[in-house]
């Protein structure tokens, strides 16, 4: 790799973007897109009604979108790429040179929310004050808020859909190629209903908060936040069909291998279960908040909240499915090398064209065999830092040390506390990608898998935590030193 | 002395010409720093006067008013810095990347700072009145709030600083490491006194605008409130003078010769200079005829703030061309020599496939 190695060797890199990403979802989800449509459809009715409460409700729940959004939710927005940017820069960096405009035009358009949704927040009271035209102005302002919320997503998605299947881009390397791919239309339809639906449930949840049990508004508003949620459900259920159809014409592009196919299989049977248990729980809950509003605890709304959570977890999780061994697909493994690279690195070696090396800790020199010589010792440490080198380079990015999905846990799986030799583990790396079509081959020569393998002898002895960049630095190898100077006689020669 | 690193780039093309990129990322950044010195300084002037309003309560009013502007400016300052980013992302890839990596757990802990910061900013200005009788746990917290605002940038400066210097690469061990690299100090205090001085010129803005309910509530008449405005634009932008002329020598040395940044730092200077008298001479007017030279000082202001966008781009251009020229011909070099083993390997298994 040509960038220093940020590395997490506890949560594992991975889960760094899962959880920023997570909650970045669930935020724009289901208190932006789904929910500012919902608030501003209050506001109207409360309007149509005259009746303040409605006003009053829906200005309670669009402030704690407010302020929610506001934070969380534009900050985990910027901590995606940040995160991203961190543990996958060059999966990052190349989706940036590809979809600049897309990213550049979504910018535009969050300005515009942002600015929207500061409007309409900061005021709701004044122009309710002063009512008339300019109340139906405010009104007006909460749609073109909700419109743009859900255009900012409708951008985003296509980035998204291309992650997973970039369609004719490989041939093409236009930008409406890659827009345009064949999860696009699919995805979109999935989540915009699942959005109005997750935003019927929490505005719920907050009616509960914000009205008095014995009220009988409590019940009103209840009811009709209910209608709405049980509106969007066949959607949900009709779009999700659509994607779920859609996924397997795009895996085959990727993978035709029988266990990949049947992981997916589990995921399509264990997806169709969570939604239906969605859907039920959904149906149940919302159909007993609309009878019998003054019993319903609070408690009982977290229930399809938490369901659709799950569901939309569980479908987000299609994108590793259909994604893997890619991050690209098609065109960069999950390890951040371009599939073009691998003939190149295969012949020649990863390590003669890393620019970096991620320098051993003192921890992870602890256990060396002992009855070496001085000169044996140095010469073992060479290669294992050398073997650290290729792990840092071809495995990190979704494996650690010590933590989760780590290297060591999957080896003890697999050797048990035999010492892992490098007839073990080279071996098996050697033909992984075959028994774990998820995973890339193994992207350098013979001799880096033995080097590999050392270094696992060693983190096997030392049970090491290993450190990222971020921490220990890196040092610079000499091949490339050597290759600088040489480069930078070449330019000065071509100047002259 | 440490080798200097030259890695590869990504082999895809930019998504524009060069000059649209340097203009989004000088245009937006300007935009988004304006906003951030409205944060930042925003935060600093309420805990000031807010420490003021324990002996004079109208202070209090008035470190209300100010908080009040925090939380739309702090909301435009996120919003308008992500442009740049997506510009500085595709400029400076790799020097961008790098510097995030070395520095990567202060990096990323820039996202629950901000949310922490944003929150407390929420939490201090909403529940002002109801805080009323925990009057000093209200200003511990816009203490806390101000320590935040005052620590973030200083994360996204080392990390600018770093990403010039790739000669220091190898030799920085996490963000303390980095932040001691030299230049790093100075750009941080010519960052942190704009903040109170364009705080200052939001304020006369701010209180020109206003209607004589609204005056009248803070204690205060108008041209006084203005004239702290011009005050607080004053003083900072005098200590410039002395900070600015520091930052700029303490750059470090760079191959390509420096003429056209010192030139623009140079003009900047000398606006400044007219920008301050002008400034001085609104502090001295009476109440009829404070505010007259607002908009000429805005303009100098904007000449200003765009001069030093324009002399920052071209010292870091100065600082990473001849970086950049090695790094461009070892990508080249790098995606001959995989499109040849490609040819190589493809050529082979079409043989073993004819066997």
């Amino acid at each position: 790799m040509d960038f220093p190695v940020f590395h997490l060797d506890g949560m594992g890199n991975r889960w760094l973007i899962a959880l920023i990403a997570i909650l970045h979802v669930l935020i724009n989800h289901g208190l932006a897109v789904g929910m500012m449509p919902l608030v501003a459809a209050m506001e109207w009715y409360g309007e149509k009604k005259k009746d303040p409460r409605w006003d009053n409700l829906a200005f309670q729940i669009l402030f704690v979108c407010f302020l929610i959004t506001t934070t969380v939710g534009a900050l985990t927005g910027v901590g995606i790429w940040l995160s991203v940017s961190l543990v996958n820069p060059y999966s990052i960096g190349s989706l940036i040179r590809v979809f600049f405009w897309a990213w550049f035009t979504e910018w535009l358009v969050f300005i515009t929310e942002v600015c929207l949704i500061l409007a309409y927040t900061l005021t709701w009271k004044k122009w309710s004050e002063r009512g008339g035209i300019w109340k139906k102005r405010h009104i007006r302002l909460g749609f073109a808020l909700a419109f743009f919320s859900w255009v900012t997503m409708a951008i985003i998605v296509a980035i998204l859909g291309f992650m997973m299947d970039p369609g004719n881009w490989l041939t093409d390397h236009s930008f409406w190629t890659g827009v345009l791919n064949p999860l696009y239309l699919p995805q979109l339809a999935f989540r915009t209903p699942l959005a109005a639906a997750m935003a019927g449930i929490i505005a719920m949840f907050l009616i509960l908060f914000f009205t008095a049990k014995r009220d009988a508004f409590r019940n009103a508003a209840l009811r009709a936040v209910g209608a709405w949620t049980l509106a969007f459900a066949p959607f949900v259920v009709v779009a999700g069909w659509w994607y779920y159809t859609s996924v397997p014409a795009a895996m085959q592009g990727n993978l035709g291998v029988a266990l990949a196919t049947m992981e997916f299989e589990d995921w399509q049977t264990k997806f169709l279960q969570i939604a239906l248990f969605t859907a039920v729980t959904i149906l149940v809950v919302v159909q007993f908040a609309i009878s019998r509003p003054h019993l319903l605890p609070k408690a009982a709304l977290l229930v399809p909240f938490v369901a659709i959570l799950w569901m939309t977890g569980h479908f987000e999780r299609v994108r590793e499915f259909i994604r893997k061994p890619y991050v690209i697909g098609q065109y960069m493994y999950a390890n951040g090398l371009r599939v073009d690279d691998y003939a190149l690195l295969q012949r020649d070696g990863i390590l003669k064209y890393a620019t970096y090396s991620n320098p051993l800790t003192g921890a992870e020199k602890v256990g060396l065999p002992e009855n070496l010589t001085e000169a044996q010792r140095s010469n073992l440490l060479h290669r294992i830092q050398k073997g650290k080198d290729v792990f840092m380079d071809t495995c990190s990015r979704c494996h650690t040390g010590q933590g989760v999905n780590s290297i060591s846990g999957i080896l003890q799986k697999m050797f048990g506390d035999q010492e892992w030799s490098t007839d073990l583990t080279a071996g098996t790396f050697e033909f992984m990608h075959y028994t774990r079509p998820f995973m890339p081959p193994f992207p350098g020569t013979k001799d880096e898998l033995v080097l590999l393998g050392e270094y696992l002898a060693q983190l096997q002895r030392s049970k090491a935590v290993i450190p990222g960049a971020q921490s220990v630095g890196i040092t610079v190898n000499p091949v490339s030193a050597a290759r600088l100077a040489e480069t930078k006689r070449q330019i000065k020669g071509d100047a002259q | 002395m440490n080798p200097i690193p030259v890695p590869r780039d990504i082999p895809l093309p930019m998504p524009a010409p060069e000059p649209i990129l340097v203009a989004v990322l000088v245009i937006f950044f300007l935009m988004h720093i304006v906003f951030v010195n409205f944060m930042v300084g925003g935060a600093l002037l309420t805990l000031y006067y807010q420490l003021r309003g324990l002996k004079e309560r109208r202070y209090d009013h008035l470190a209300y008013e100010i908080a009040s502007t925090i939380t739309a400016n702090k909301s435009l300052a996120v919003v308008l810095g992500v442009g740049p980013l997506l510009a500085i992302n595709t400029l400076y890839t790799v020097y961008f990347y790098t510097a995030n990596a070395l520095t990567g757990a202060f990096w990323i802990s820039i996202v629950p700072l901000v949310i922490t910061a944003f929150v407390l900013t929420y939490i201090h200005k909403y529940l002002w009145h109801q805080m009323e009788r925990a009057k000093a746990f209200h200003i511990a917290l816009a203490g806390i709030i101000c320590l935040l605002f005052l620590f973030i940038p200083l994360i996204f400066l080392t990390n600018i600083n770093l990403m010039l210097f790739p000669d220091k690469w190898a030799s920085v061990q996490g963000f303390f490491s980095a932040l001691m690299l030299p230049n790093v100090f100075s750009r941080y205090a010519h960052f942190i006194l704009a903040c109170p001085a364009m705080t200052g010129l939001f304020m006369v803005w701010l209180f020109r605008r206003k209607d004589e309910a609204e005056i009248d509530g803070t204690g205060f008449g108008r041209a006084e409130l203005m004239r702290k405005g011009y005050q607080w634009a004053l003083w900072p932008t005098m200590a410039q003078f002395i900070v600015g002329p520091i930052a700029m020598l303490t750059l470090p040395k760079t191959e390509v010769a420096l003429h056209s940044v010192w030139a623009v730092f140079g003009v900047a200077i000398l606006v400044s200079l007219g920008m301050a008298h002008l400034m001085f001479a609104e502090t001295r007017r009476d109440a009829a005829e404070i505010g007259r030279s607002f908009v000429p000082i805005c303009a100098l202001m904007l000449v200003v703030v765009s001069l030093m966008g324009v002399g920052r781009h071209l010292y870091r251009e100065a600082a990473v061309t001849p970086h950049r020229e090695l790094i461009r011909a070892k990508t080249q070099d790098y995606m001959g020599k995989a499109e040849e083993a490609k040819r190589e390997a493809d050529a082979a298994a079409a043989a073993r496939r004819k066997k």
